[in-house]
């Protein structure tokens, strides 16, 4: 299992905690409204996906197994409290547009998820590894989802980039199209769920098609029926 | 039993105490930053409102609160008072309770003669692509206030076009900038109204001493 090319593919694609788990959707979805958010949130929460993975790792073998859930728990509210006020005194102004959903990072439940089926059962640096290729995985998404609401909605790209980045970046917002209505769905909370969906089944489509070229492959020989598509392992 | 339930006790309050330990490092580590982020963006909103080269930090220790929430919208509104070309310049954190989508708070600077400087908004949940032009980041509807002098409360000019006004509604929204225009107008005419307010004394603590 701690092999480190597995672990990429199952954080990016087959595992993929955005597009297969379905976890923490409340910041997925809440978030994505524009791609500087979406960056922001992805890249907190793989930095406390990274942190909280390792710490958890290290203290696996000295925390018994009745008291590891409470003991997780602690660990976890612990780094991202200490991250919050990171982000409160070197990214003000971004700490402020994305407001609640930093200590909301406590809750999305890929954290305690990780912590739980991989961290406590392995070494530190396959443990980091995983934080980071699964945070990278919901970061992802996180951005693929910011990029085509903000199109879709507003016309532009890397709108409010000075939050993140500084008062330079606002060189970076890029203006697709101009319109005078936008399509105001795509901002608003159903425009998040639609799109999402349409990723999803993105995802799936293109692993069945995969599938079915492997399994014509094999065709000539065996013959393959694709009844049951098992996109778990 | 009872030794395995001590052990475990104790190992759940080291690292609570350890956990606990991480976030008053951190917390005493960035202090002094946050403290030095949130003054130096009161001030920075302050210098968009008023004239430039009058904002500084010193604005804040001048205050006054106002419990008046028919006018103002919330029950307790801070406002700060300076001297811009010797005439008393009011900068007022007011609210317009009747927004499409909950309160807009706003910062409004406006002089004792009832003419209003500059208008910037805090806060607002209005819908994304409609109302939300009153935020500067996606229009510049607000520079609309700048210079206007509101003339007593029957002053037409200063509503919304639809009501008879000088100011422009948005293609889709009218509430909010009939909101925001009505609760810049309250605070005017409230500060026309009571010139005492120059001369109460200061009820701010001093901003820059936590320093």
């Amino acid at each position: 299992m701690s092999n480190f090319r597995e672990l990429m593919q199952q954080g990016l694609w087959r595992n993929n905690p955005g597009l297969v788990q379905l976890l923490g959707l409340c910041p997925l979805l809440a978030t994505s409204s524009s791609l500087t958010n979406a960056i922001g949130l992805g890249l907190a929460t793989m930095l406390v996906l990274a942190s909280t993975n390792l710490m958890i790792s290290l203290v696996r073998n000295q925390v018994p197994a009745e008291i590891r859930i409470p003991v997780f728990v602690m660990i976890i509210a612990a780094v991202v409290t200490a991250i919050e006020q990171l982000m409160h005194a070197y990214t003000f102004a971004l700490y402020q547009s994305l407001g609640i959903f930093i200590p909301l990072i406590v809750t999305n439940c890929i954290v305690i998820g990780r912590a739980e089926a991989f961290a406590s059962k392995n070494p530190p640096l396959a443990a980091v590894f995983d934080g980071l290729m699964m945070g990278a995985g919901f970061c992802l998404v996180l951005v693929a989802l910011g990029a085509i609401r903000e199109i879709l909605g507003q016309g532009t790209l890397f709108a409010g980039a000075e939050t993140l980045l500084g008062s330079w970046a606002s060189v970076l917002k890029i203006t697709v199209y101009h319109a005078d209505s936008h399509f105001l769905l795509a901002i608003l909370p159903p425009g998040a769920f639609l799109v999402l969906g349409f990723l999803i089944a993105g995802k799936n489509a293109l692993d069945l098609r995969k599938k079915a070229s492997e399994a014509s492959q094999k065709g000539s020989i065996q013959r393959a029926r694709v009844t049951h598509v098992n996109t778990n392992n | 039993m009872l030794k395995f339930v001590s052990k475990n006790a104790l190992l759940l309050g080291l690292s609570a105490t350890l956990c606990v330990g991480l976030i008053a490092g951190v917390n005493l580590l960035t202090k002094e930053r946050i403290a030095a982020q949130t003054l130096a963006q009161k001030v920075a909103l302050l210098q968009e409102v008023l004239p430039a080269g009058t904002a500084d930090l010193s604005i804040l220790d001048n205050c006054i609160y106002i419990e008046d929430k028919a006018v103002f919208g919330v029950a307790r509104t801070p406002i700060y008072r300076t001297q811009v070309n010797n005439q008393t310049v009011y900068v007022v954190e007011t609210t317009a309770p009747d927004g499409y989508s909950g309160n807009i708070e706003l910062l409004a600077a406006i002089r004792s003669d009832a003419t209003i400087l500059a208008v910037r908004t805090l806060k607002h949940q209005e819908t994304p692509g409609l109302g939300d032009k009153i935020d500067m980041q996606k229009g510049d509807w607000m520079l609309s206030f700048n210079g206007v002098q509101v003339q007593g409360v029957d002053d037409k000019r200063i509503a919304v076009r639809k009501d008879g006004g000088q100011f422009d509604q948005f293609t889709g929204a009218t509430i909010t900038p009939r909101a925001v225009v009505g609760a810049v107008k309250r605070a005017a005419i409230y500060l026309q109204q009571h010139p005492e307010l120059a001369h109460q004394p200061s009820a701010c603590q001093p901003a820059t001493s936590e320093q």
